[in-house]
């Protein structure tokens, strides 16, 4: 058997080999050895990228489900189940990341038989768990349809109503839930970004990310696999993304607005740079680019804005988990490298199951889970995308 | 009736015995150089700061509503009718979200061991049950750290106030602050000049209700959203159940 070496595998062999380092470093030295998480920082990218944003960028599974199953919207249906697929490996990966980031990750268990009902913390790891079970049966028929089990695809057609309320529930509690999170914080976190309203701000624009990210997806996969996408499904998902972000940013406006930090923001300070990029990647960019028809018609304008808009709401996790304490507590938190390799092999290993999935199950069902026609795998796709996700991280 | 440690940092003469007795009750290690150190870790539960000729120590504040306990997932920070708030390092899988909802920043956690736990001061749980004093109020030599109940210990703050109006701020500091603390402090100045969060920003309100406000909706939040998707869902598909249905009563008159 011969590999074909080319640019993305090497990448993603460097980023695995530095990330088993790290990994050896995490679980034989400690987290003091592997992070530059301190007793005034403890929590750091981990939390701030794997945790936070990993969720929030598997939204689409609940955003296109509902769509789909809830709504009855008949033109989404091709981009269910590489959503859903999306959804599954990230909270398989967060969960991953949550097992370098605890102290005692052999303890993890202990959520479950202890439970503290007061705990933000307990509903969003008690929500995450049910779910990722809920996201493992909604996978499930893809594995069905590839080995032809038609009794098990029924009894899931079956349960599927149940599974459909139950996901979309269990997101919209513990998406809303990760910004609950930081509302004990009120002399901690930064004014721009400690509201009352975070519970509210983190579903919204998880919603947002939902619409975004399944664009990317299958924008991505579908190059993958050499297929056109339909442009109809884009432009519609397109319009809905504008939607979801004129609501969103004006929900920022009136809760800047009503807490009087509104002058505050424009006035240059270390924070308000953070929030410029955030608000511009964010809103205004987006916005303004799907605001004209011409770019809300081609597939390329389309994955522009929602990269661009992905890259923002990253920021706005990122500037509420790490830029925001800062203040507080006087000095920057700056992640070890091999903070960030641990990430990176995380986010490599999500680009490389897709891709495996993608090839060997029903995901896009026109296509068969037939091998991929021959002279389109040869160069970046493979991961290609992890190149993309990878400068959420800068 | 819980039991309150009351410092007055007027008493204070700076001779860190209250530290060394924490080490020793806590088997900490405790040294010249340990000593020399002007912040908490995991190897030191309390600290002695000095400004000028004025003193200040630190510790846990064993509030009366504490954030940690109401923030830990499983459980293993807890208050402790007795006034402590304890910690079940067997319970903690080390999310360390105490430590980051702490207004006081006192939880500190062993980032270089391989089964961390969290640590800080626990208030001597061991001597409270057998009726003694917390470490560091036995061994105060000028009685600037004493031990007693929370309602008397602050009936003797404010009569020291009264009695000696010019020696001090003119507040407890833990009076009120973020709910009222297990832990109420004296002096001369403000305690926020030596790295205590200021009054007017932790404010009176007890931290947990910040997160509580949100909690105590989900009960009712989870019933209600679940019938709006389940109706959406319903109304949405009902073209089809209407078909589906034809299709069995065709099918179950044929049969009878």
């Amino acid at each position: 058997m011969k590999i074909k070496i080319t640019f993305w595998r090497v990448v993603f062999a460097v980023i695995m080999v530095l990330g088993l380092y790290s990994t050896y470093v995490r679980y034989l030295h400690g987290l003091g050895a592997v992070s530059n998480m301190t007793d005034q920082f403890p929590w750091g990218l981990w939390i701030g990228f794997d945790c936070l944003c990993g969720v929030m960028l598997a939204a689409g599974g609940f955003c296109m489900v509902g769509a789909v199953y809830l709504f009855n919207v008949e033109s989404l249906h091709g981009v269910v189940k590489p959503a859903v697929l999306t959804a599954f490996l990230g909270y398989l990966l967060f969960i991953v990341g949550l097992l370098f980031d605890l102290g005692r990750p052999w303890f993890i268990w202990h959520q479950l038989i202890y439970r503290n009902p007061h705990s933000v913390m307990f509903e969003v790891g008690f929500c995450v768990m049910t779910y990722t079970t809920v996201l493992f049966f909604e996978f499930l028929p893809n594995v069905f349809e590839r080995f032809n089990l038609q009794g098990g695809i029924k009894w899931i057609k079956r349960i599927y109503p149940v599974l459909i309320v139950l996901g979309i529930l269990l997101s919209t509690l513990h998406q809303s839930s990760l910004g609950s999170l930081y509302l004990i914080m009120p002399s901690k976190l930064h004014p721009f970004w400690y509201t009352p309203a975070l519970p509210f701000f983190f579903f919204g624009s998880a919603v947002a990310v939902g619409l975004a990210m399944t664009i990317f997806e299958s924008t991505q996969s579908a190059k993958a696999l050499g297929r056109e996408l339909e442009l109809s499904v884009l432009v519609r998902l397109g319009g809905a993304l504008l939607v979801a972000l004129w609501v969103n940013a004006l929900l920022r406006v009136e809760d800047f607005y009503h807490r009087g930090v509104l002058g505050q923001i424009f006035k240059p300070s270390y924070e308000a740079y953070f929030l410029w990029l955030e608000l511009l990647l964010a809103f205004v960019i987006p916005i303004t680019m799907l605001s004209f028809k011409k770019v809300r018609l081609s597939p390329g304008g389309l994955y522009l804005a929602a990269v661009i808009s992905l890259l923002g709401f990253v920021t706005n996790r990122l500037n509420i988990s790490l830029i925001g304490f800062e203040e507080y507590v006087g000095h920057h938190y700056v992640p070890k490298w091999t903070e960030f390799m641990v990430t990176l092999m995380i986010i490599a290993i999500g680009f490389a199951l897709f891709r495996l999935a993608v090839q060997y199950l029903p995901i896009f069902p026109e296509h068969g889970h037939g091998e991929p026609k021959p002279g389109i795998q040869h160069d970046a796709p493979v991961f290609g995308k992890a190149a993309v996700l990878s400068h959420a991280n800068d | 009736m819980s039991k309150a440690l009351l410092y007055d940092a007027t008493l204070c003469i700076g001779c860190k015995q209250c530290e060394q007795g924490c080490a020793e009750e806590n088997k900490l290690p405790y040294d010249d150089k340990i000593a020399a150190q002007a912040f908490q870790s995991e190897k030191k539960f309390t600290c002695v700061l000095t400004k000028d000729d004025k003193f200040m120590r630190r510790l846990c504040m064993h509030c009366e509503k504490p954030a940690c306990a109401s923030v830990c997932p499983v459980g293993a920070l807890h208050k402790t009718k007795e006034g402590p708030v304890a910690y079940d390092v067997w319970k903690c899988i080390g999310c360390r979200y105490c430590m980051v909802a702490c207004p006081f920043n006192q939880p500190k956690y062993e980032w270089g061991a391989l089964n961390p736990r969290v640590r800080k001061c626990i208030m001597c749980p061991n001597r409270l049950a057998a009726g003694k004093a917390t470490a560091c109020a036995e061994i105060c030599p000028t009685g600037a750290t004493k031990f007693g109940e929370r309602e008397e210990l602050l009936q003797e703050a404010k009569d020291r106030i009264k009695q000696n109006p010019s020696n001090y701020v003119g507040h407890i500091y833990g009076e009120h602050e973020v709910g009222g603390t297990s832990v109420l402090i004296l002096s001369k100045l403000e305690p926020e000049a030596f790295g205590y969060p200021l009054s007017a920003k932790i404010g009176e309100r007890a931290m947990p209700e910040y997160t509580e406000v949100v909690m105590e909706k989900i009960p009712d939040f989870i019933p209600v959203w679940t019938l709006v998707l389940g109706g959406i869902y319903w109304i949405s598909h009902r073209r089809d159940e209407v078909a589906e249905v034809e299709a069995k009563e065709k099918q179950n008159g044929g049969k009878q």
